[in-house]
Parts: structure tokens; sequence; C-alpha cells
């Protein structure tokens, strides 16, 4: 879990976040409601955590909801990890 | 709740009435203009409100993430775009001279829009999610004398600066200014020294206003210039379409990035006093539904892709939030299908109103209206005072024939028209059927015995409504967005494991189309995840996340014509399951 965590928070820093932005990123932190990651760059988050986690995340679950915060994305993950 | 509403007139009335002896004139009389009276958007929309009386009433209504909320009166706007033409003068910038506007959708970016147009200026506004090289191309062809941006942006600024001789000034608005480089400055127009009065420039009807950047399928984006003289059409689209009238509270979900933004986002409402919201944060179904219930938001003009997603949340979501106060829906960007139409109508007890233009032409063009009847799926018919027609694909002759398939056109001559492609007359000329090999834009422009063509196919049904077919080229329209093929593969094969690329539209049920990308791979690399990924990122980065391949296909080779040419269209039908057409020119194996 925790390791699921710091792998995604790591991702999301490294492609989205600039350096300078001071953004404190936590797993709570909103991402696409605070415009961090748009809905269009969504699609490659989805794509990384599919690739790592061997899963496939569905079209009606793949929502911008739930892709809101590392937590949300982690229970999604997690529902289809199986 | 819904019978009641119809039974208020709408602006329009009779569409039929409307378009019998219409004359743009009466764009005129909507604004109570008298003659002589001072041209120019950005005063228009700002001390021109305040001089009707309506100082003191909301026109911004602003919300962005985190919680942070303003209301900015006319008088506001009045001062703020002074304090901002002012700036602009102060540092040198002269009528004519091109001013970009990259931010995210701050109220800092309305009030630079106006003030830009207020001293004479030209306003280039760019969706802020641009990366360094789709901003550079566009800056260097506008040859952009300032910028004006944020702390969060600069950085792509930064990238390109040097390699932009005519830019400047780079002014940042909003953010940390001990951050700033050497040579950049910081304007935070709200702690600036008020400026209560500021000498408008006079603007003719054809003095440049706005320059606006559109994809096409080959060569790099175009920019279609307007001038002042569009506020007519405008003003009058957004009365007769959008139903806007004196005590509503509009929404205009579009960034002004894009035309959507402006002239319907900016120029539209605030030419007629109408208060509008503005929401600056990511796309979530319930913060949208909480927006609309906080500011019993009355008229909302958004788009298809949106509304889909808004669908895949269901009704029951909507049903948790208040939105009586809606009275009108509308919608751009791309068609809006039938399904929209008719959930709009069960989800809010109100259909969308499907309306057609683009960038070229300014305002509206066809359209849906208030109190006529929809046909769930189709754009609807030509807004009065434009002669719309259907031209057949090969010949160009006028087709008359109901049912058939041709290319939208319009008769020139309607006031928010686009007057060039910014250095590129040529292509300008090139969009007008039956011109003359030395027409002058302003011939062009004016000849009602021309036809602009759109670039998009329809049908015509007997009545008159226009059903949307699809493009005529091979831009690619990603939620309401047009990006052009051409931008994407010259990025491609900027990437080190990239030797060729090509680039389509593949259909998304949201987004209507997505990015697809098909690549041959250099020596050395092999087809994996991590690349696919790693490719994703880097045109995200570079170009925007809406340029951002959603599917990479690794190919031995792509299909050409034997004079190297890519068949793009060739790629386009096999994903669409459509007809290949003509392979007579295919690169044998």
């Amino acid at each position: 879990m925790d390791e699921m965590k710091d792998a995604i928070l790591e991702y999301v820093a490294d492609e989205y976040i600039d350096e300078d932005d001071e953004i404190e990123l936590t797993a709570d932190t909103a991402l696409i409601s605070s415009g961090i990651v748009d809905s269009f760059s969504m699609v490659s988050l989805r794509a990384f955590l599919e690739k790592k986690y061997d899963v496939r995340l569905p079209d009606g679950e793949a929502t911008p909801d739930a892709f809101d915060t590392v937590n949300s994305i982690i229970a999604l993950v997690q529902k289809h990890l199986g | 709740m819904h019978t009641e509403k119809e039974e208020v007139l709408s602006n329009i009335g009779s569409y039929e009435k409307r378009c019998d002896g219409f004359d743009w004139g009466v764009s005129k009389e909507i604004l109570s203009w008298k003659d002589g009276e001072l041209l120019n958007i950005g005063a228009i929309c700002s001390d021109r409100v305040c001089a009707r009386g309506w100082g003191d009433k909301p026109a911004l209504v602003w919300e962005g993430f985190g919680d942070k909320k303003r209301t900015y009166t006319f008088d506001d706007l009045k001062l703020h775009s002074n304090g901002f033409a002012k700036l602009l003068v102060d540092i040198g910038i002269e009528p004519g001279d091109r001013v970009c506007v990259f931010m995210d959708r701050i109220p800092s970016l309305y009030f630079s829009f106006l003030g830009i147009l207020k001293m004479g200026g030209v306003a280039q506004p760019l969706f802020c999610a641009f990366g360094d090289e789709s901003l550079e191309v566009r800056l260097a062809s506008a040859g952009t004398r300032a910028i004006l941006t944020t702390q969060k942006h600069v950085k792509k600024v930064r990238k390109i600066k040097d390699r932009l001789p005519a830019l400047e000034h780079v002014i940042v608005v909003e953010g940390d200014r001990s951050k700033l480089k050497d040579g950049e400055g910081f304007f935070h127009v709200e702690s600036a020294d008020r400026v209560e009065e500021f000498d408008v420039f006079p603007a003719d009807p054809e003095t440049p206003s706005v320059l606006h950047y559109t994809s096409g399928t080959t060569g790099q984006p175009k920019g279609a210039q307007h001038v002042h003289d569009s506020i007519w059409g405008q003003a009058l689209t957004t009365s007769w379409v959008l139903d806007l009238r004196d005590d509503d509270v509009y929404w205009c979900t579009a960034d002004p990035g894009w035309v959507t933004g402006t002239s319907y986002g900016i120029i539209g409402p605030w030419s007629l006093g109408v208060t509008q919201c503005v929401l600056d944060s990511g796309f979530t179904s319930a913060r949208w539904y909480q927006f609309i219930q906080d500011h019993r938001v009355t008229v909302w003009y958004s788009a298809p892709t949106a509304i889909r997603s808004l669908m895949r949340d269901g009704e029951e979501l909507a049903g948790k939030y208040d939105l009586k106060s809606l009275r009108h829906l509308a919608s751009v960007g791309e068609p809006l299908n039938a399904e929209a139409v008719v959930w709009s109508e069960r989800a809010y007890g109100l259909p969308f109103h499907d309306t057609f233009w683009q960038t070229e032409t300014g305002s509206i063009m066809i359209a849906n209206y208030p109190g006529m009847e929809i046909r769930p799926g189709s754009m609807g018919r030509p807004f009065p005072g434009i002669e719309a027609g259907l031209l057949d694909l090969k010949t160009h002759e006028e087709l008359t024939e109901p049912g058939k398939v041709g290319l939208i056109a319009f008769r020139p001559g309607w006031p928010s028209m686009f007057r060039a492609y910014r250095g590129e007359p040529e292509k300008y000329r090139g969009r007008f059927v039956g011109a003359r090999a030395d027409a002058t834009p302003d011939e062009l422009r004016t000849d009602t015995g021309l036809w602009y063509v759109s670039g998009d196919r329809s049908s015509i049904d007997q009545d008159g409504y226009y059903w949307f077919v699809g493009r005529d080229d091979d831009v690619i329209n990603t939620g309401g967005h047009l990006v052009g093929p051409f931008e994407i593969e010259s990025a491609l094969v900027e990437h080190e494991a990239i030797a060729e690329a090509a680039a389509i539209g593949k259909p998304d049920e949201v987004n209507m189309e997505v990015v697809k990308v098909f690549v041959t791979l250099n020596a050395g690399y092999e087809p994996s995840g991590d690349l696919e990924l790693a490719i994703m990122n880097f045109i995200r980065k570079r170009l925007s996340p809406l340029a951002m391949p959603q599917e990479i296909e690794y190919v031995e080779k792509l299909p050409k014509t034997r004079s190297g040419k890519i068949l793009r269209r060739y790629l386009r039908a096999l994903e669409w399951g459509e007809d290949v057409g003509d392979l007579s020119t295919l690169e044998d194996d």
C-alpha cells in the first residue's frame, strides 16, 4: 500500500509538477479539480498505472473524481488488482 | 418549471421575422448605440457599461481552486483594464502590437484582455496548457512584443525567449516577484496605483483586435486576425442565440485561449452588461453542479465533451443539486449528439441547444434558437443575415437537394469574420471559392458572390436544418479543440526513438476524437510500454495535453504515396471502418 502510494506520488511529482511549483503533494492533494492534472493528461497517468500494476481500469471507473487524489487512485487500482 | 420558463418570449422571438429584411444595424439597437460613440471592444465591455449606469453591477464572479472567490463589478473591470492599458503604454507598446495573454482563467486574464484592446494593441490569448514548442511557433508567427503571464507559466517562456527577437517584454502578473529572472517585469494590477481614467484608443472598424491561432492539416497553426467591427456580430448572436438578458447570470465554460472563450466568454456578454461567472479549476461533475447552484447560473454555454462527461456521471448526481436557476443551455465545439440533447432534458428539464461556428467566423453561424424547435443531433439553421449553403465536395457547385452531403460555406460579409491569416495571404484566399488570384483581403471579405468554405461537411434537411457529417480535412477535433496532425508529427520525429510518424483522430465516446499516432522506430529501439508512456509525456509537455497521443501503434512502415507523402486518410479510414477510397497513388511494397 505504502509502496504503491510512494510510486504514484513520485510519478505525479516527476511528470506533472515542476520543481519550483511549491506544491506540497500528499496522497490527499486534489489533482484533477486543482488543475495539477487536466482531464487529457489523466490518460497518461492511467497508462502509467495500467502498465505498472498490470491492471485494466475500465472507462466508466477511470473518471476525474476517481483520479482526484492519490488515495482515490489507490482505491481504484486495488479494486482491480484482483 | 420548464413550461413556465418557455412562456417567457425569447430575445429572438420569431426566427422567420428576424430573417426577413435582416440588417446588422439591429445589433446597434440592442446595444443602444449612438452614432459617433467611441468604437473599442475593450471600452465597450467596461467603460461603456459603467457609463450606462451599471458600474456597481457584478461583471465577473470568479472562483479558483482552494476556495478562492472574488466578485468584480463593471467599475472594477474599468479600473483594472485601465491599469493594464496604462502599463502597456508605459513600457512602450504601441497600437497594433501583439500582446500575448498566457495564463489560467484568473481575473487578470480578463482585465488584461480588455486593457490590451483599450490601448489599441492586438490581444493574442493562448491556452496556458500549451507546452513551450506550441507557444514558440505562435509567438514567432505573431511577432509578439509582450507576453503577460504568471509565475506558474513563465518557465515555458524562459525556455524559448532567446529565439524570439520580437519578444521584448515578459510581464508576470501573479505569483512571487522575488522569483523573477533578469529582464522580467512584475505587475499585480490590484495592488498597483488606481487608474481611474484612461485615454482609450479610438479604433476604426477594421482595426485589428484579437488574434487567435487555429490548426490546419498542413504547416503550423495560422493566426486568424479579427477586428473591432466584430462586436456587432458577437453582441447580436449573444442576445439572440444565447438569449442573455440584463438580469442573467451567465457561465461560458470555455477557456479564452480559444475563440469561444473570447467571443462568448468576454466580448458578447460584457458588451451587453451581463454578469458572468468563471470557474478556474479542473473538471469534475460535482464541482460544476455546485458552482451552478452556488451562483444561481441562468444561462450555460458549454461543450459536448463536458456534457457527455456529465452524462456519464448520471442523472442521480445532477438531482443532488439545486439547478432550477438554469433557463437556457447551449453547446459548441463539436457536434452535439442527439442522446446528449435528450438526456439534458431529462436531467435538467432543459435541452442543450447546439451551435456551430469557427475561429475564423468569429461568431455563431448556425444554431438552434431559444423558443424554436430543436431537432436533436442537428446543428440548427443559419443565423439571420448569414447566407449559408452546401457546396459539392469536388466541383464546389452549390447543392440544392436535401440530404446531400457537401461542404458548409458562407457568403462573406458578416461583421465578425476574420480579416486575414497573419502573414499568409495565399492561405486566406484559399478559403474562398471563386476568388480571383489577385483578389485583396478586403475584396475577399466583402464579395458576396464568393463562398467562404468552412472545412466541415454537412447535409441539410428539407426544412433547412443542418446535420454535421465530419471534417473535410485531416484536422483532429478533440474535445472541441482543433489539433493539427502536422504539429504532432513534427514533434514526434524529434523524439530520439521515432523515425517517422502519422497522426490521426480516432473515435472517442467523450471527446469525439482523440489523437492516435502510428510510428516507425529508429534502429536500436523496440516497442514497449515504457516507450509508449515516454512518447505520450514527450508530446504532452512539448505541445499540449490535447495533442498527446492516447494510442500509439508501432508499424514497420507507413503508407505513402509514390511521391513519399504519408497517406493519413488511409490510416484514418481503416481506424473508422470507412471506405479507404482511391489507392492508386499508394506506394508499392
